[in-house]
């Protein structure tokens, strides 16, 4: 299923980059403006986790050209053999703002079971000092709601092709959505610690330990629903791009 | 893969004798083939069935016609690299003509008005890297002030089984792809262990916060280093009588890699560079810029076999042959030196602007490498050594035993020309340095001539401790005739963007720039300023750049000519060539993210004042 939308949003995303005539190819000879794309499959993973696996999956499509273009950003988990039991979807439009950051503008589609949300989208991505690589998001919902998350990784090589990646994940909500089971506050945080080997630097298998809980008002929503406020599993799986 | 470049090679130079008014007439064909050069089979673009193509040899006064077919199924064209000549036949496609479509010949047509040593290659996409390239040699109407008893093309090539557009398309989504020698956690207790563990965190930090590597000084990997298309194992081998002067033509048709050049056991004596004579200089090795050419003369007086042995300066690999004096001799080939790590001093202030200032505080944080600019100071007496010893706190108070150095005596002064090193780079980000004098920094009276920041990484050493080329060494055999003070100055800063891989002049790509304009008969001088870390052959089609370091009237000229890091290169051009020219950095893939302008020659509107 992953696939076939992914393939979908690729195909929509190119459509919409080259609608946006970014691209004027001064001359034929010369490739400094073209249009790459890049699909990054960051973690495709199995949670193991107090007796049920999860699959989980987090992956990015861009097609730009160096300065702009678009992204489709996706992640969720499924239970094995089960219904998908969050995901969500963004559609971007990106445009490099310094450096090593891109500003990133767009709509956030969640799909799960029960009421789902549609935000408008404003972010950061890129590589900040110290080589962490950053991904902060503010949301607005289209109940109104304002949300934020920082997303940080961070690559210690053990060797050349050994790589340690301790990761963070922090959500902010600046106001309830009970209906979502979201609170106020510091609303959940994730951290894990994957340890992969570069087969090639296009794909990577890994394993690692991830630690998720939801904190305040979250997690006394998610009580009230009977859900575990804290989540720890051991992970297998693997990265790629191409 | 079959070659068959020995016949022509071998040809020593029978005659000196100019001749009339003279046509030749040559039929290059570009085609594809399988080649096996690294035990795989992996399509190769051939030129006459040859990788590298055939070496051109043409006579100075010649009119050329060269009939150039393209049996590819893309576009493709042929530049010849460093020939002066009308510009519709400079073979840049999109500046000069329009390319050599699939199935059709182009027939090129020009005189001959220089002698030397050349080269040609497609100036197409990626065409040269997959082996469109070959040798260019031009016999000198006059007597040339050398004698030689032999001559051999040594065209340094790097060959990798990918396409370009493969790598390219790995840069631009990785750009750290083919670096396999990135610091590690191990590197870093290593640097612990020697430096400290302030030292070795304030240096992760420095480069963490620039969000550089110091170990970035390539940025392909996986290359197969050829000579005249020879694999290492393979030998490619050159045979001599002892006592003959034998000439040498190093020729670096790679796409990406610089070369340090050596013969073990062997002085080479430069004559030429870039096709242009110079006065003989003797030295026991040399680097060579992508796209440069050096010829030299070597004498073996002993009947055994010498390697001619050509480092990648990524020290990812070597091109090797032989000087022998019977077919099937080898030498013993050296190991490979450790790889160069760049340092503060290859940073640019430009590079650097993203940093935090109190990362940079302490020059405690250089490594050893870094201090490597230091190391001829062992000849200074002790009591000036500790005033040295202080640079490393590099905080204000420390700074008086800097000051202290000045009043060193000249003769020691002589081995700390490096020193020099100390000052304006690595001090640059340096917090507290403002209150600092420069003047007083600019110790070591005589420069050493590097032509790598002080202090940089990259700065080339002799493998056996002796001579090294430099650029200063260059002067020209004859004074250049219409040397004068430029008419202009035109400031050209070398930019990118690593992460990204994103190569760029003045912050612009070709493909958003404006044309560089200039007027017949003007005299331009142009400033390079290297604001990245990374070396930069640049190139300018059709004119020559006299290179500024120094020599006045007998400033070589060349057609391309290397910017290090973090560094100022000042070249002259006098502008004698009407029509659109390309220049670019030379390594392919910079060329192709962008680090190109076109150059535009018109007519002056007031005929230049003659001087």
């Amino acid at each position: 299923m992953t696939v076939k939308k992914t393939a979908c949003a690729s195909a929509l995303l190119l459509g919409a980059t080259l609608a946006l005539g970014v691209s004027s190819f001064a001359s034929a000879e010369m490739k400094d403006d073209s249009i790459m794309t890049k699909f990054m499959l960051d973690r495709f993973e199995t949670r193991h986790q107090d007796g049920e696996d999860v699959l989980s999956w987090e992956a990015q499509i861009n097609a730009r050209t160096d300065y702009q273009g678009m992204a489709f950003k996706t992640s969720g988990e499924r239970l094995n053999n089960g219904p998908t039991e969050s995901a969500e979807h963004q559609l971007l439009y990106q445009r490099l703002v310094s450096e090593f950051f891109d500003a990133q503008f767009g709509i956030r589609y969640d799909s799960q079971p029960g009421p789902s949300r549609t935000y408008a989208v404003a972010g950061l991505q890129g590589l900040a000092p110290y080589w962490f690589e950053v991904d902060a998001n503010l949301f607005l919902s289209n109940k109104g709601d304002v949300s934020a998350s920082i997303e940080a990784e961070y690559d210690l090589l053990l060797t050349q092709r050994l790589v340690l990646q301790p990761s963070a994940e922090l959500t902010v909500a600046f106001s309830d959505d009970e209906e979502i089971g979201v609170g106020s506050g510091l609303s959940s945080a994730e951290v894990g610690v994957r340890l992969r080997y570069e087969i090639s630097r296009k794909f990577t298998p890994y394993v690692g330990v991830n630690w998720e809980k939801s904190f305040g008002n979250t997690a006394d929503f998610a009580r009230e629903e009977g859900e575990d406020t804290e989540v720890g599993s051991v992970v297998i799986g693997v990265s790629a791009w191409f | 893969m079959r070659l068959r470049m020995m016949k022509g090679l071998i040809l020593a130079i029978a005659s000196m004798a100019p001749l009339g008014a003279m046509a030749g007439t040559y039929d290059l064909v570009i085609d594809e083939q399988i080649v096996n050069i690294t035990g795989k089979d992996k399509k190769a673009m051939t030129i006459n069935g040859q990788l590298p193509g055939p070496t051109l040899r043409f006579k100075e006064g010649e009119d050329v016609t060269i009939n150039v077919t393209n049996r590819l199924d893309v576009d493709s064209s042929i530049h010849w690299h460093g020939l002066l000549l009308p510009y519709q036949m400079d073979g840049v496609p999109g500046i000069s003509f329009d390319g050599i479509k699939p199935g059709e010949t182009f027939s090129y047509q020009f005189p001959i008005k220089q002698s030397g040593t050349y080269w040609y290659h497609s100036h197409s996409g990626f065409q040269e890297q997959e082996g469109v390239f070959g040798s260019i040699v031009i016999e000198a109407e006059k007597r040339e002030p050398f004698k030689v008893d032999r001559e051999y093309v040594v065209m340094l090539s790097d060959w990798s089984d990918e396409t370009g557009d493969q790598i390219f398309a790995n840069l631009k989504a990785q750009s750290d792809y083919y670096n396999y020698s990135q610091q590690t956690v191990g590197d870093f207790f290593d640097d612990v262990k020697a430096n400290g563990w302030s030292a070795a965190l304030k240096d992760r930090l420095s480069w963490g916060s620039m969000r550089m590597m110091p170990t970035d000084i390539a940025d392909v990997s996986g290359y197969t280093f050829l000579m005249n298309g020879k694999a290492p194992e393979t030998n490619w081998t050159a045979l001599f009588e002892k006592g003959e002067r034998i000439r040498l033509r190093f020729i670096n048709g790679s796409a990406m890699s610089y070369f340090d050049v050596r013969i073990p056991g062997l002085e080479m004596t430069v004559v030429q560079s870039d096709g242009n004579n110079v006065q003989p200089v003797t030295v026991d090795e040399f680097r060579i810029a992508v796209a440069e050419t050096y010829d030299v003369i070597v004498r073996p007086r002993e009947d055994k076999a010498f390697t001619i042995f050509a480092e990648s300066v990524s020290r990812t690999g070597y091109a090797r042959g032989t000087l022998a004096p019977r077919e099937g001799m080898a030498a013993e080939v050296p190991e490979l030196r450790d790889s160069l790590l760049l340092t503060m001093s290859d940073m640019s202030m430009a590079s650097m602007g993203g940093m935090d200032h109190s990362s940079m505080a302490g020059m405690e944080g250089m490594d050893h490498s870094k201090m490597a600019g230091m190391a001829d100071m062992k000849g200074m007496d002790h009591s000036k050594m500790a005033g040295m010893a202080d640079m490393k706190g590099m905080d204000h108070s420390k700074m008086a035993g800097m000051a202290d150095m000045k009043g060193m005596d000249h003769s020691k002064m002589a081995g700390m020309a490096d020193m020099k090193g100390m000052d304006h780079s690595k001090m640059a980000g340096m917090a507290g340095m403002e209150a600092m004098d420069h003047s007083k920094m600019m110790m070591g009276s005589s420069s050493a001539n590097s032509d790598y920041a002080p202090g940089s990484g990259l700065t080339p050493e002799a493998a056996n401790g002796g001579k090294f080329l430099v650029y200063a060494d260059l002067k020209a055999q004859t004074p250049f005739a219409d040397y004068r003070e430029p008419d202009r100055e035109i400031e050209l800063r070398l930019t990118g963007n690593m992460e990204r891989y994103f190569w760029s002049i003045n912050g612009i790509k070709y493909s958003d720039a404006e044309p560089v304009r200039l007027k017949m008969g003007e005299r331009v001088r142009i400033k390079f300023v290297n604001d990245t870390m990374m070396m930069h052959p640049m190139h300018l089609h059709g004119m020559w750049m006299q290179l500024d370091k120094g020599n006045g009237r007998f400033s070589p000229l060349k057609h391309t000519v290397n910017v290090a890091p973090n560094t100022t290169l000042t070249v002259d051009v006098p502008v004698d060539a009407l029509g659109e020219w390309a220049f670019h950095c030379h390594l392919m893939y910079h060329m192709a993210a962008g680090m190109f302008r076109k150059v535009i020659v018109e007519e002056a509107v007031v005929p230049a004042a003659a001087q």
